[in-house]
C-alpha cells in the first residue's frame, strides 16, 4: 500500500463518517495497512508502520493522529512479543486491532455518560470552538431532560464555533455565539466551562484550539470549574513546559507546514493549557485529575 | 515509638558490661542468649500490654527489641535491622518492599501462639473501644499486633529525637552493644531544630575512642571520617564511595566456621552502618544502596562457595553503580537535552553532579546556551560547579542567592538537582532550593528537577523541620579584615547559630522531573515507586 493510497484511504474514512475522531481514522488506516502488508519480519513490519504513521502525520498534522499512531505502534510491539510465527502474529494483531477499534468507538459515549451528571439544571455552560465530544456530552445532558444554555466562542480563524452553534440549535439547546475577545466579559455569567482536547499531554495539560489557554486563565481568575473531555487515545507522550515548547509540527496545519518556509509569520492553530488551570479531565478511563494522567500514561507505556 | 524509657532487664546489663570489659566482640553464644532473653521479655511485655494501657511502669525490655531502626533519621528502609530474628532467611521474591527476612524457623511455633494472642488482643481492643470511644489504641499497640500478624509490614523509619532523653539512651545502648562510640552534640541548638543532632567538625568520631578493627573495617573508618569532615560530599559521591568501601569489606571478609555468608555478612554490616550514621546521617540514596546490598547478600544460595559468592556480590555492586548512577545519568541527559533549546539562559544552584553532566553533554551536542550559577554560604558549592562548567567553555555568570530576584527575569529555565524525591512528590535538596523554586514560579520560569530513580524515597515529608541535618554551626563564622564577629557566640546565651543542610520543595513549584525512566510530573513519584517495586 503506497503513500497516496494510504492518505486517500484516511481521507475517505474522515469524509464518510464526519463523526469519527481523526485518531480512530488513523488507526483504521493503519489496520488496513497491516492487513495488506507484505513484510517478512516483525522488524520490517514495525519499520513500515513507523513510516506510515509519519506519512499520515504529514497529511493531517493534528496531535490526535500522532497519539493514535503511537498507541497502535505500542500495542503492536506488545503483541509481537507473544508469538513466534509472523503470520500468526499478524492474525492476532488484526483481531486485537479490530477489538481495540470497537472499544474506542464506544469511548465517546462513555465520556458523555460520565460528564453529563456534572451539568446541573439551569446551568450556563461556556465552550470553545467545535468539539464532537462536547457535543455528545451536551446531547446526553439534554436527553436527560436538563435545562441549560450554552455560550460558544466564535473561534477564529476558521469560525468553527458557528458550526457548533448550528449543531446545538438542531438539538434545541439555547445557544449564543460570542467573540473570542468577549470571554472575559461573559465569564462572570457562566457556571462552568467544558472544552474538548486534541491531545492530553503527560503533565496533565491539554493541547487544543487556539484560545483555550486564555479561556482557562479567565475561568481560573473567576474560580469557575474548567472541565476537559477527551477519549483515552488522545493521551500523548509530550511534555511541554510552555507555549514555545510545543513542537512546530502540531502548531500549524499540514498544508501550511509544507507550503510555507518561515513559520514565524504564520498563526498557530493550537495552544497548550497547563494542568494547574484544569479542574478535571473526563475520559473513558474515568474522571481524572490532571496529575492522574501521568499515572495512566506510566501504566500504559512503561 | 510510644514505649520509651524502659529500664534495662538485669540480665542484659551484665552481659553488656561483661563484653565491654573484655573489649572484644560478643561471642555468638552470648548474642544468641541475649536475643532469646529479649524475645521472652518482649512476649512478656506484650501480654502485659493487653491487660493495661500503661506501658511505662512495667519492667520492660529496651525497645531496641522491636524491629529497631536506630532512632536517628533513617532514610534507610525499614528492612535494615531485623534484630528479633535470630537468623535472616533469603527473602521471598513476593515481598518486594523488604529485604527484611521473614521470621526464622524458631519463631514458627511462636507464631501460632502469636496468632491466638492477636485474636485475643483484637477482641480486647473491640471491648475496650466499646467502653471508651476515641481513646487508647495508641500507635504502638496497634503496630505491635500488626507486626505479629503480618511480618512483612513496612516499618517506617523512626525520626531523630535528640531532645528526648529516653530515645537517646536507647541509641546509646544500641551503639554500646555494637561497640561504636556515641558522638556528642555541640553547641546551643535553635529550639525548632533541637530534635536533630548537631556535631562539630573539630571533634570527629575517631578521636574519641579507639575502634578495634575487628569491629569496624578500616576502609569504613576512613569513609566515615571523609563524610564527617566533608571531604566526600554530594549524594552521588557519597553513595559511590559507600559502595566502594563495601566492596573492600566484602573482599576482606571470611566466613567464620559454622556460619553462612548470607546471614553473617549482613550482621557484620550493621555496626558499620551505625558508625557511618554517627559520622554523618545517611542520605536517601545511601539507604537505598544499603537496602539493595542486603537483599543481594541474603539472596546468596547457601550452597554457593565463598569465593564465588564474593565475586558475585562484587559484580552486583559494580552493576548497581553502572546502572543506577552512570547509565541513569546518560539517560537523563538524553531527555534533558530535548528540553534545552538554542538561546536558553539556564539557572543552576549549587553543585549537582547530574546537572553539571547534563550541561556538559548539551554543550557537546552544540546547543547554544549560557548558564547562571547561583551560590550560597557557607558551603559555596557553586564555585565548584562554576569551575567545571567554565573549563568546558560554557559561558557562565555567578551570583549569590540574595541576587536571585534581580537575575530571574533573564532566565528561561531552572535546572535543579535533588538529594531525594519523597513519596508525596516533595523534593528534598540543598537548602536554598525551595527558595529558588518559589521565586522562579512567581516569575513563571519553568523549574526542572533532575533525579535518578535510586534516590526515590518512601518517606513522606511536608516541611523541612521534621527531618533534616544540622551542620557545624562554626561554619557560619566569617573572618573579615582580621576580625571574626561571631567568635565567642557560645558565650552569648541567647544566641544560636543554625546551619541547615537540606530543605523540602513542594511539588507545585516543580514543573517537571527528569528521571532515567522518562519525564514525569512531580506528583507521579509514588506511581514510579510502585512500578519499580513490582519489577524488583
Amino acid at each position: 500500500m503506497d503513500k497516496d493510497e494510504l492518505v486517500e484511504y484516511f481521507r475517505t474514512q474522515v469524509r464518510q463518517d464526519p463523526e469519527v475522531p481523526s485518531a480512530v481514522a488513523a488507526i483504521r488506516t493503519l489496520l488496513e495497512f497491516l492487513k495488506r502488508d507484505q513484510s517478512e519480519t516483525i522488524l520490517g513490519l514495525r519499520e513500515n508502520l513507523t513510516q506510515t504513521i509519519r506519512r499520515l502525520e504529514e497529511a493531517d498534522s493534528s496531535v490526535a493522529v500522532s497519539s493514535g499512531g503511537e498507541l497502535f505502534l505500542r500495542f503492536i510491539s506488545l503483541t509481537s512479543l507473544e508469538h513466534r510465527d509472523l503470520s500468526q502474529c499478524k492474525k492476532v494483531m488484526v483481531e486485537r486491532g479490530e477489538l481495540f477499534l470497537k472499544k474506542i468507538s464506544l469511548s465517546r459515549s462513555k465520556v458523555a455518560k460520565l460528564c453529563h451528571t456534572f451539568i446541573k439544571d439551569g446551568a450556563k455552560i461556556l465552550t470553545h470552538s467545535s468539539s464532537r465530544v462536547v457535543l455528545k456530552v451536551l446531547e446526553s445532558a439534554a436527553a436527560d431532560k436538563k435545562r441549560f444554555t450554552v455560550y460558544v466562542t466564535e473561534s477564529q480563524p476558521d469560525s468553527a464555533g458557528r458550526q457548533m452553534a448550528d449543531k446545538l440549535q438542531n438539538l434545541n439547546i439555547p445557544v449564543t455565539v460570542v467573540l473570542d475577545a468577549a470571554v472575559g466579559y461573559i465569564m462572570e455569567k457562566v457556571d462552568l466551562v467544558i472544552v474538548g482536547a486534541e491531545g492530553v499531554v503527560e503533565s496533565g495539560g491539554i493541547i487544543n484550539k487556539i484560545g483555550t489557554y486564555q479561556l482557562a486563565v479567565c475561568s481560573k481568575a473567576h474560580n469557575k470549574p474548567f472541565y476537559v473531555v477527551a477519549e483515552s487515545f488522545k493521551f500523548v507522550r509530550l511534555y511541554p513546559l510552555n507555549q514555545q515548547d510545543v513542537p512546530e509540527r502540531f502548531k500549524y496545519k499540514a498544508d501550511t507546514l509544507k507550503a510555507v518556509e518561515d513559520l514565524a509569520e504564520e498563526h498557530p492553530m493550537i495552544d497548550y493549557t497547563p494542568p494547574s488551570l484544569i479542574t478535571l479531565i473526563f475520559t473513558d478511563l474515568g474522571v481524572l485529575t490532571p496529575s492522574a494522567v501521568s499515572d495512566e500514561l506510566i501504566k500504559l507505556y512503561l | 515509638m510510644a514505649d520509651c524509657g524502659e529500664p534495662d532487664g538485669p540480665g542484659n546489663k551484665d552481659d553488656i558490661a561483661r563484653s565491654k570489659n573484655e573489649g572484644k566482640e560478643l561471642t555468638k553464644e552470648e548474642k544468641q542468649r541475649l536475643r532469646k532473653q529479649k524475645k521472652q521479655q518482649k512476649k512478656h511485655k506484650e501480654r502485659k500490654n493487653e491487660k493495661g494501657p500503661s506501658e511505662t511502669e512495667k519492667d520492660e525490655t529496651p525497645v531496641s527489641l522491636l524491629p529497631p531502626p536506630p532512632p536517628v533519621a533513617t532514610q534507610k528502609a525499614p528492612s535494615a535491622l531485623p534484630a528479633p530474628a535470630s537468623a535472616p532467611i533469603p527473602v521471598p521474591a513476593s515481598a518486594p518492599f523488604h529485604s527484611s527476612p521473614a521470621p526464622s524457623p524458631a519463631d514458627k511455633p511462636a507464631k501460632s501462639k502469636a496468632e491466638l494472642k492477636a485474636e485475643r488482643r483484637a477482641r480486647q481492643e473491640t471491648d475496650r473501644a466499646a467502653k471508651q470511644p476515641g481513646s487508647s489504641s495508641s500507635g504502638i499497640k496497634t503496630k505491635v499486633p500488626l507486626s505479629e500478624l503480618n511480618p512483612v509490614v513496612k516499618r517506617l523509619p523512626e525520626h531523630v529525637q535528640v531532645d528526648d532523653p529516653a530515645v537517646v539512651k536507647r541509641l546509646a545502648k544500641k551503639l554500646e552493644r555494637q561497640q561504636i562510640p556515641l558522638r556528642s552534640d555541640y553547641g546551643y541548638k535553635v529550639s525548632l531544630f533541637s530534635h536533630l543532632h548537631q556535631y562539630s567538625r573539630k571533634a570527629p568520631l575517631t578521636q574519641l575512642l579507639s575502634i578495634p578493627s575487628t569491629v569496624i573495617h578500616p576502609s569504613i573508618v576512613r569513609l566515615g571520617l571523609q563524610y564527617s569532615q566533608g571531604i566526600v560530599a554530594g549524594s552521588n559521591a557519597r553513595s559511590v564511595a559507600l559502595l566502594h568501601a563495601f566492596k573492600q569489606v566484602i573482599r576482606d571478609y571470611t566466613t567464620p566456621p559454622n556460619e553462612e555468608l548470607s546471614r553473617d555478612l549482613v550482621n557484620k554490616l550493621k555496626p558499620y552502618i551505625s558508625f557511618l550514621n554517627q559520622c554523618r546521617p545517611l542520605s536517601a540514596s545511601m539507604g537505598n544502596a544499603i537496602k539493595y546490598i542486603k537483599k543481594e547478600i541474603s539472596n546468596i544460595p547457601s550452597q554457593c562457595k565463598e569465593e564465588e559468592a564474593k565475586t558475585k556480590l562484587l559484580k552486583c555492586i559494580d552493576r548497581y553503580i553502572e546502572e543506577k548512577i552512570v547509565l541513569a545519568a546518560k539517560a537523563i541527559s538524553k531527555y534533558a537535552i530535548e528540553k534545552i533549546s538554542d538561546g536558553d539562559v539556564i539557572l543552576v544552584y549549587g553543585c549537582s553532579s547530574l546537572v553539571n553532566h547534563i550541561l556538559c553533554e548539551a554543550f557537546e551536542k552544540s546547543r547554544k546556551f549560557r548558564v547562571i550559577v547561583v551560590d550560597s554560604r557557607p558551603r559555596l558549592e557553586g564555585r565548584e560547579a562554576l569551575r567545571r562548567l567554565v573549563q568546558r567553555g560554557i559561558s557562565c555568570t555567578y551570583v549569590l542567592i540574595s541576587a536571585l530576584s534581580y537575575i530571574l527575569p533573564e532566565v528561561s529555565k531552572v535546572f535543579l538537582g535533588a538529594h531525594a524525591l519523597l513519596a508525596n512528590g516533595y523534593v528534598m535538596s540543598r537548602v536554598g532550593t525551595s527558595q529558588i523554586a518559589l521565586v522562579a514560579r512567581t516569575f513563571n520560569v519553568p523549574v526542572l528537577v533532575c533525579c535518578e530513580t535510586y534516590k526515590f524515597c518512601e518517606r513522606v515529608q511536608t516541611d523541612s523541620f521534621v527531618s533534616n541535618e544540622l551542620d557545624d554551626p562554626d561554619d557560619l563564622m566569617v573572618t573579615r579584615k582580621g576580625k571574626t564577629q561571631l567568635e565567642n557566640w557560645q558565650d552569648v546565651s541567647s544566641l544560636g547559630l543554625l546551619n541547615l543542610v537540606y530543605d523540602v520543595t513542594p511539588p507545585d513549584f516543580v514543573d517537571l522531573v527528569i528521571t532515567d525512566l522518562g519525564m514525569i510530573p512531580c506528583t507521579s513519584v509514588p506511581v514510579v515507586l510502585r512500578v519499580k517495586n513490582l519489577d524488583q
